[in-house]
């Protein structure tokens, strides 16, 4: 077996008892990635000679002693999430040169906890997106099939982990951007509850509904990033106070009694029917295994996708309002005023999508429309969130497809409209700031089919549980090595 | 809803964005399809429903007033090549 197909777990513990070092592992993955890299797309920039760097000084201090969690552990980032000295693009023209002079806040906690990063991942242009088709840079292909997408925004963090680049990534998800791609590419992909991870460092898209989340390929590795990353942070006043722990073995203790909620309206006509069948194949597999399983209704959701465009497309147009070209990022040449300088550097550095988004966004907050749009959004808002609370009553956990279909083809979603279609089942868990899961659980047509579990706020472990078993059930998804 | 390219070319200079003709024609159709289909919003009764701008029970997040350092000058200009004595370069604004 070569060192690139082991999870975290197992090279945590072949790193402790000096079997390899991280070097040798570091350089090992590099190898791997910048070969296989060459079909898959998914890194915009490996660091090997920072990568290497760090992993010597995690092998120095391993001899110190040190039991860092995650020490010499390599993992990957996605490119919109601020390090410090190395680029930061969100696959913008708008940043291509964009170096951070900090941490993200993730970013510092995983290094604290020893891991190393190898580089960043490729994404739909500042995350808005379902195919990563949006980046300006290049194209990522999906593990499984090279012709279909990896799913967005998060493809290149999803496709990295699936094609066995790297055993974690992280990611950031605005209406399913961590989840979508995960099920895409056969990944485990969490996105936490709104305000358990700090967002000091990730480039804000839409700030009342972003979360920093993590790609990997067992829920004990998701674990494990976890730990390092979430909590309390000083810098960013919505993160919420505290700190939990995240045991992987804790996450073993079964299904048994688990009240699992099956919402109708997510299994409706625009879900395809294998898609479905493989989830309902899962849950009857855990109420086998003493889950108790019940048909729902979360009445408000064929809403949650109108409110979601509204309410994120508004928040990007008012946070990309700072790319002016003044301070940093793209600034035009030719331009013939101060306003003309902000218009030409944003006209020249945005992509179509970005353009479409703020044109969106800074309609429904102008002035005539913002009752009848943006208003009208932030009720219907309230009205999602009491679906999900009165749900919580009585269920720990609503499973569902994380999205309609498996993954597309390039090209295939040219209208805007059918692509925002791909993110109808993730969007309402960001609306109303819950953490959700997708699992990989089966196959269709040759492609992974993944499965969403949404959890009361902060209840990750409950989730992480689920994915635990129904990965014990399903065994694991792994593309065919061509 | 039918965008027009009036409005299209009002919420461009809104967004400081310059749009080519090519660009207002795309945008007026692909506004138009997306605020047709979130106007379905309107479905829905919401005379007596309270708005949710942000989901975490949290208010008034304090802290200390402390004096800390800021960022180094000089890294703070880094990301641009118009800077000038320690400033960043813009064009004229009065004459």
């Amino acid at each position: 077996m070569e060192l690139y197909e082991y999870g975290m777990n197992e090279l945590i513990a072949m790193l402790k008892k000096g079997e390899i070092s991280s070097v040798m592992l570091t350089k090992s993955l590099i190898d791997h990635i910048e070969e296989k890299d060459k079909d898959i797309g998914a890194f915009l920039y490996i660091d090997r000679e920072g990568a290497l760097k760090a992993a010597d000084k995690a092998d120095k201090e391993r001899k110190e002693g040190s039991d860092k969690p995650l020490l010499g552990i390599p993992v990957a980032i996605k490119d919109n999430i601020c390090t410090k000295g190395t680029k930061t693009t969100c696959a913008s023209r708008m940043l291509e040169n964009f170096i951070p002079p900090y941490d993200a806040t993730v970013v510092e906690r995983l290094k604290e906890a020893g891991a190393v990063i190898v580089g960043k991942t490729n994404m739909d242009e500042f995350a808005m997106g379902s195919s990563t088709e949006n980046s300006a840079f290049k194209k990522t292909v999906n593990p499984w099939d090279y012709g279909k997408v990896p799913g967005g925004s998060s493809g290149g963090s999803a496709a990295s982990v699936a094609a066995y680049e790297v055993p974690a990534a992280l990611g950031s998800d605005t209406g399913g951007s961590i989840r979508q791609p995960a099920s895409f590419c056969g990944a485990v992909g969490l996105k936490p509850t709104y305000g358990r991870i700090s967002r000091y460092g990730l480039v804000a898209f839409a700030s009342s509904l972003d979360q920093i989340g993590t790609f990997g390929r067992n829920a004990q590795d998701i674990a494990l990033i976890m730990n390092a990353i979430s909590g309390h942070d000083d810098h960013d006043f919505t993160s919420a106070p505290g700190k939990e722990v995240y045991d992987p073995d804790d996450i073993k203790g079964g299904v048994r009694g688990l009240k699992i909620g099956l919402p109708k309206e997510y299994f409706g006509e625009g879900v395809n029917s294998e898609v479905k069948d493989s989830i309902y194949a899962a849950v009857k597999q855990l109420e086998e295994r003493g889950a108790e399983v019940e048909e729902m209704s979360l009445p408000y959701s064929e809403y949650a996708l109108a409110a979601y465009y509204i309410i994120s497309s508004a928040e990007a147009s008012s946070n990309l309002a700072r790319y002016d070209g003044i301070r940093y990022g793209h600034r035009a040449e030719k331009y013939e005023d101060l306003i003309d300088l902000y218009a030409c550097s944003r006209s020249e550095g945005f992509g179509k999508e970005v353009k479409r988004r703020i044109m969106l966004g800074t309609f429904v907050l102008s002035s005539g429309y913002y009752d009848a749009y943006y208003k009208k959004a932030l009720e219907v808002r309230t009205l999602i969130k009491n679906d999900f609370d009165k749900a919580f009553e009585k269920y720990d956990v609503l499973m569902s497809p994380t999205a309609p279909t498996t993954a597309f083809g390039f090209g295939e979603k040219s209208d805007p409209l059918e692509m925002y279609l791909a993110d109808i089942l993730t969007v309402p868990i960001n609306i109303a700031g819950l953490p959700s899961i997708s699992v990989p659980c089966g196959l269709a047509g040759g492609l992974p089919v993944g499965l969403q579990i949404i959890g009361r706020p902060f209840e990750e472990k409950t989730l992480l549980k689920g994915t635990y078993m129904i990965q014990e059930i399903t065994g694991k998804l792994r593309p065919e090595v061509r | 809803m039918d965008i027009d390219d009036k409005t299209v070319d009002y919420v461009a200079k809104l967004a400081r964005l310059n749009l080519d003709e090519q660009e207002v024609m795309d945008l007026r159709g692909d506004l138009s399809q997306i605020v047709g289909y979130v106007a379905k919003l309107r479905e829905l009764d919401t005379s007596n429903v309270a708005q949710t701008a942000h989901v975490l029970p949290l208010k008034n997040v304090f802290r200390e007033d402390m004096v800390k350092s800021s960022m180094n000058r000089k890294v703070v200009l880094a990301n641009t090549e118009h800077k000038q004595d320690g400033f960043f370069v813009v064009p004229k604004i009065f004459e």
